[in-house]
């Protein structure tokens, strides 16, 4: 029990720092790499929670494909950092109370909830099979399968689209 | 004594995370990290998924999680995509300088 708790610290403190490291740093590309230590602490704080395959997919997909993107991206436009990284207009400093504003809405919410420690509420014969991926790729291709073919639709229609709004000339 | 963790801390976890994220968005001027604080977002989203599957021993949330990945993976390219374009007619990613269509 002790070690769920320091590595639930662990990740949750790793996975905030981060993610404010995203949003305070000047440099895109030190932002993106924030954003990929993000999602690293992140896929920890996942298996805690028994989702090892989620856990798997968030590095594959997020912190390796989609962030490697986003640096191609970054160096192929190259851009300099000029003026201040925030600036404080009314608006902005608006928004900003709001934000916190709602974080606090949302703490005093969830307080509300349960502190009971997380014990296993489901059918026993279901734990052993709990977000493996014999079980999620077994329920993903009978009773999820149309949304699954849709979701391989809606990537390929992505792809075609980022290529013909990001090529000059077709 | 350390509390021990229970769905409230996750929740508040991803609470503090969509928070960042949202902060990024309003108060950032580059159009790439008001992008990568929009995947922050989503994060948030899919750790309150699998929070809520962990605490009724139902994975089905799993898949929620799995769904949104695909959409933000989507989302991204084309993103980047429009991202790539704009800079190429303007030549800025700055989204204070980018308000041709504001009245």
């Amino acid at each position: 029990m002790i070690a769920e708790q320091v590595l639930f610290w662990v990740f949750a403190l790793g996975t905030v720092g981060s993610a404010a490291a995203v949003v305070f740093t000047r440099n895109a590309v030190a932002s993106a790499m924030s954003l990929v230590g993000c999602f690293f602490f992140l896929a920890g704080v996942y298996v805690l929670l028994w989702a090892h395959t989620i856990a798997a997919i968030q590095v594959l997909v997020y912190a390796g494909a989609i962030m490697v993107l986003f640096l191609f991206v970054i160096m192929l436009l190259s851009l300099s950092d000029q003026g201040p990284v925030l600036s404080f207009t009314p608006s902005r400093i608006l928004g900003g109370v709001a934000v916190v504003a709602l974080f606090v809405a949302l703490t005093l919410v969830f307080r509300q909830g349960s502190d009971a420690p997380l014990t296993w509420t489901g059918d026993a014969a279901k734990l052993s099979s709990f977000g493996t991926i014999q079980h999620l790729g077994e329920v993903l291709y009978t009773q999820w399968l149309f949304p699954f073919e849709a979701v391989s639709l809606l990537l390929l229609v992505a792809i075609l689209g980022a290529v013909v709004v990001a090529k000059p000339r077709i | 004594m350390i509390q021990t963790i229970s769905t409230t801390h996750y929740l508040v976890l991803a609470a503090a995370l969509f928070c960042l994220g949202m902060l990024g968005v309003l108060i950032r001027r580059n159009a790439l990290v008001v992008f990568m604080c929009i995947e922050l977002m989503l994060n948030a989203t899919n750790l309150t998924f699998l929070a809520f599957a962990r605490e009724r021993g139902d994975d089905l949330g799993h898949l929620s999680a799995f769904f949104i990945i695909a959409v933000a993976a989507a989302e991204a390219s084309v993103g980047l995509a429009i991202v790539i374009s704009v800079f190429r007619a303007r030549g800025t990613v700055n989204i204070e300088e980018l308000q041709s269509m504001k009245h």
